[in-house]
């Protein structure tokens, strides 16, 4: 059983589907908080794991695993989900700026434990005869070629399509009030009625900080709030991703990206998309005159140190709890190894130090 | 496929088309402006490339796009025509730059 | 703010205030009478609109017009001039050629309602402006009428065709064909015909079915004002061009372009080379502004729409966000200018103008007045209710997103693989991701999907609308005020290195 349909729960059920298992999922309805409606659908690994060396490892294999999950879903479903990796840029418009993404690099590739993924520092001119679009302001770039991006609206189909193919039992409108753990398993109940199982998954999100004490979990999230402008479809001019600015291939831009510690409102500030609209300007000055169709704002599930959590209930095992904010980058762990090792019920190593004990140990020096 | 009332001929503004001169009455949109012309189709769709007209003439549905002055994505209904406008196909999604896709 | 005449007019976003007590959206009959009340009770007004000049759809044009329109319009048209003089003297400032985009909420330290912000566009510059209250008379458009061939051009709404007619007094050329149903299709024909155009059919799509049904609310009708107008249509138009009845299918062929209108009636297929279709089954509310702003809506099975909740003085469920007119549901644009002074009584007593007891009795003759004009509706809105079939289209073919051109086959064959909603729907197909932003597949996608699921289209619900509503180029994005708060959240310890270009 798996709670939760969004990006995460969808990636498992088809991920348990494939070991053989009999799957089901939990899903809301069609009016839901769902952070994967909201997110950038970058395959993001440059910057990932300060502080976590673990988190680096994960990602760049998820980052390498990713043609392997495109070229599955195409053959389960026929549906290309765009998979571009061509490598990415964070863009900068200050030396200050630049520096402190450099920094950051460098501390992130000396920290004990360290895991290396290529980059190159570029200048202006350096980035200018990659992307002969940018403007006079762009004072240099991070490149690693190691990024990319997907068409994750078309993701989440496939996945769902896969559903299907896959006899996965998805189940919308039925969203999980109480679970029970009971001898041999769980009893979840909601307005639907209820149903039972052996294991369970809480994928839920947001949803899943609600549910977890009640079978012996931890969700510890913090609150993070992030918003998205979006553009009309443009003539194709732009590749690469670039970390706050994307040309899909529908044509659309997305222009991002900002967090701030709010999880109550998802009322749109427009100072926010106004900084954001004119970095993306100062970086692109031919987006200036596009028209914005639409601006986004959602909840990200980002727990206490951004880095995802993973876990089998000590005192219930059998129920899981999976969260994490990448949840695109991530999709083909999800979708493979964290599949394998809830179907196994056995969590390896790579991924119990994904744990939430990880919170309760004192910071070291 | 439309003609102007005789009596609601107004001070004539000219634009042109595509490069091709066409005269309007002071008060028209482009849309108006265009269809009084008898041209049927002012863009072509992102998604397939098709022709497209004006559907509802008020704003609401975004099929009279068209080129004004060199900006992209204009409706052409509710924008009213000016001397000396120039005015184009959209065609397909806003063009951005000569520069091509790197 | 007072001149000798009335309100100023706003050349530019520059002329508006920082704060007004209540703006208000639309310049039809319902948003011009809301501003003329609010505003002669005392309320600092503003009036924004899209278009050049007041009127609205309904009345569009209406100060424009000369004496030989009258005549070529109707008498029920020529109403418009009225409100919108009056309008003019008010006191209110009008902001014509502006679009207003968005609505946020304003609260002060403790986080309590204040007010609203309202963000504008005009003349490619956008601006974010307060006020107390905000009334919206955003109003209705045509209900989406998706056939095979409706995206050819040479396929245009009636609506279109008043609109040009109206503003550029402009008559279709060549062959004119008008199909649907409802009071508008006659109308229009009348009208066409008057000024000299040639219409070669009207098909008419009304359900023979719905005859019987409507002859329960005949009584009320036969004592409305429908009556009269709708007789005498009927029969200009009986003379002057073929009509067929009871059609149950149509289509629109040609290769680039309208070529010929074909269509079903008595069991047979018949065609008709054609220039100009045009195509209208009644108006819906345009619930983009108020679903977007947040207000509950409730699927109004007579009208089969969606309409904003309201109360008795037309405040949503949102507080301090007001609708009136055929914005809040269809009853015609007499009716619109009513709830248009209601509302503003309302919103005068929220403010504190106007104190309850004096709200009531310059209340009661207008709602008795309400009373009288929205007689005959049901009538209307039971005979002219779509059939089925051009609400869910059947044949798969059938474009229903006419922006990122998703056919009726793709929607109805997604909610089996688990698009349950119009929500979801979306991430499946982009449908309603367009530039109209579901204005013209929004219906037909909760339709489609009730249909597939076998459940009432209350159930299924309609698109979760964001802004802005209307679009807003980058650039205008870019320049409105931007916070440290803001800087932060994008930019977290660099946001000093932030220095806007536009400031």
């Amino acid at each position: 059983m798996v709670v939760g349909g969004g990006l995460m729960g969808a990636c498992l059920a088809w991920g348990l589907a494939r070991q053989s298992l009999r799957v089901c999922v939990l899903d809301e309805g069609d009016i839901a908080l769902r952070a994967s409606r909201a997110n950038f659908a970058l395959v993001w690994v440059q910057g990932k794991g300060l502080g976590f060396p673990a988190y680096t490892a994960w990602t760049k294999a998820a980052a390498a695993a990713w043609p392997q999950l495109a070229s599955d879903l195409k053959s389960d479903t026929g549906i290309d989900v765009g998979l571009d990796q061509p490598g990415g840029f964070t863009l900068c418009l200050s030396d200050r700026e630049l520096e402190a993404n450099v920094d950051a690099l460098k501390k992130l590739h000396n920290q004990p434990g360290a895991v290396a993924h290529p980059y190159e520092v570029l200048d202006h001119g350096q980035t200018r005869a990659l992307l002969p679009a940018i403007g006079p302001d762009v004072s240099g770039a991070i490149y690693c070629p190691l990024d990319g991006h997907v068409n994750s609206l078309r993701l989440f189909r496939a996945l769902h399509t896969a559903f299907k193919a896959g006899e996965i039992d998805y189940r919308a409108d039925h969203t999980v009030d109480v679970i029970d753990p009971q001898a041999g398993g769980f009893l979840l109940k909601g307005d639907w009625g209820e149903i039972r199982a052996p294991k369970i998954v809480l994928a839920a999100g947001l949803g899943s900080a609600r549910l977890a004490p009640m079978v012996g979990l931890d969700a510890p999230l913090k609150p993070s709030r992030g918003q998205i402008v979006v553009t009309e479809k443009a003539a194709p001019f732009l590749r690469y991703p670039v970390v706050t600015v994307r040309q899909t291939d529908e044509g659309g831009v997305m222009i991002g990206d900002s967090e701030e510690a709010d999880g109550a409102s998802l009322t749109i500030d427009h100072g926010i998309s106004s900084v954001m609209a004119d970095r993306a300007i100062r970086m692109f000055p031919l987006l200036a005159d596009l028209n914005v169709v639409r601006t986004w704002s959602a909840f990200r599930v980002m727990t206490l140190d951004g880095c995802p959590v993973y876990e089998q209930s000590r005192s219930y095992p059998g129920a899981f709890i999976t969260m994490a904010h990448s949840g695109v980058t991530l999709a083909p762990r999800h979708a493979y190894d964290l599949a394998q090792a809830i179907a196994a019920g056995v969590i390896p190593d790579d991924i119990s130090v994904f744990g939430t004990r990880r919170f309760h140990v004192p910071a070291c020096a | 496929m439309f003609r102007r009332a005789p009596d609601r001929i107004r001070d004539q503004v000219t634009f042109t088309f595509d490069g091709i001169l066409i005269t309007a009455s002071a008060g028209d949109s482009v849309a108006a402006a265009l269809l009084a012309a008898g041209i049927r189709a002012s863009r072509t769709t992102p998604v397939s490339g098709a022709p497209r007209g004006p559907y509802c003439m008020m704003g609401v549905c975004f099929e009279c796009l068209v080129r004004i002055d060199g900006v992209g994505n204009r409706q052409g209904c509710l924008v009213p025509v000016q001397e000396g406008m120039t005015v184009e196909t959209q065609k397909g999604a806003h063009a951005l730059s000569e520069e091509p896709a790197p | 703010m007072t001149s000798a005449t009335g309100g100023e007019v706003a050349q530019t976003v520059k002329d508006l205030a920082e704060t007004y007590d209540v703006i208000v959206i639309g310049a039809g009959p319902a948003g011009l009478s809301a501003a003329t009340t609010v505003s002669t009770l005392g309320a600092r007004t503003l009036l924004v609109d899209e278009n050049q000049t007041p009127g609205g759809q309904i009345y569009r044009s209406i100060l424009l017009a000369k004496t030989a329109d009258r005549q070529r319009l109707g008498e029920d048209y020529w109403k418009g001039r009225e409100i919108a003089e009056t309008f003019l003297r008010s006191g209110a400032q009008y902001a014509p050629a502006t679009t207003a985009w968005g609505i946020g909420p304003v609260n002060d330290a403790e986080g309590r309602s204040i007010g609203h912000e309202v963000g504008v566009s005009a003349g490619g510059t956008a601006r974010l402006i307060r006020a107390r209250q905000v009334m919206l008379a955003t109003g209705a458009l045509e209900r989406p009428f998706p056939i095979p061939g409706w995206t050819l051009p040479g396929v245009m709404t009636a609506g279109a065709a008043q609109i040009a007619l109206k503003t550029s007094g402009l008559i279709p050329e060549g062959r004119v064909v008008i199909a649907g149903t409802g009071p508008l299709l006659y109308l229009l024909a009348a009208q066409l015909i008057e000024a000299g155009a040639t219409v070669a059919a009207v098909l008419d799509t009304t359900p023979r079915s719905h005859w019987l049904e409507a002859l329960r609310h005949l009584p009320t009708f036969l004592t409305s004002p429908y009556i009269v107008k709708g007789s005498r249509l009927l029969r200009t138009v009986l003379r002057r061009t073929k009509v067929v009845r009871w059609v149950t299918a149509l289509s629109a062929e040609g290769a680039e372009e309208l070529k010929e209108v074909v269509w079903r009636a008595g069991g047979q297929e018949h065609r008709m080379p054609a220039d100009l279709l045009l195509l209208h089954q009644g108006v819906v509310p345009n619930i983009n502004f108020s679903n977007a702003v947040g207000c509950k809506h409730v699927w109004d099975e007579a009208q089969l729409a969606f309409r904003p909740q309201v109360d008795e003085w037309y405040q949503t469920s949102v507080p301090g966000i007001w609708i009136a007119g055929d914005g809040a549901g269809i009853q015609g644009a007499e009716a619109a200018a009513l709830q248009g002074s209601l509302a503003g009584l309302g919103c005068a007593a929220r403010l504190g103008s106007i104190d309850d007891e004096d709200r009531e009795r310059r209340a009661s003759s207008l709602k008795v007045q309400l009373t009288k004009v929205i007689r005959g509706r049901e009538f209307l809105d039971t005979l002219y209710r779509p059939s089925k079939a051009f609400r869910a289209p059947q044949n798969p073919e059938t474009i229903v997103c006419r922006c990122e051109e998703i056919s009726a086959a793709q929607i109805r064959a997604s909610v089996s693989a688990g698009a349950i909603g119009p929500n979801q729907m979306k991430v499946f197909l982009r449908s309603g991701m367009g530039p109209c932003q579901g204005r013209l597949c929004g219906l037909t996608v909760t339709e489609l999907i009730a249909d597939e699921r076998g459940v009432s289209p209350d159930t299924v619900g309609y698109y979760r609308l964001r802004f802005p509503i209307k679009p807003l180029r980058l650039r205008e994005l870019a320049s409105l005020p931007q916070s440290d708060a803001a800087k932060v959240a994008v930019l977290a310890d660099l946001a000093d290195t932030h220095h806007s270009k536009a400031h």
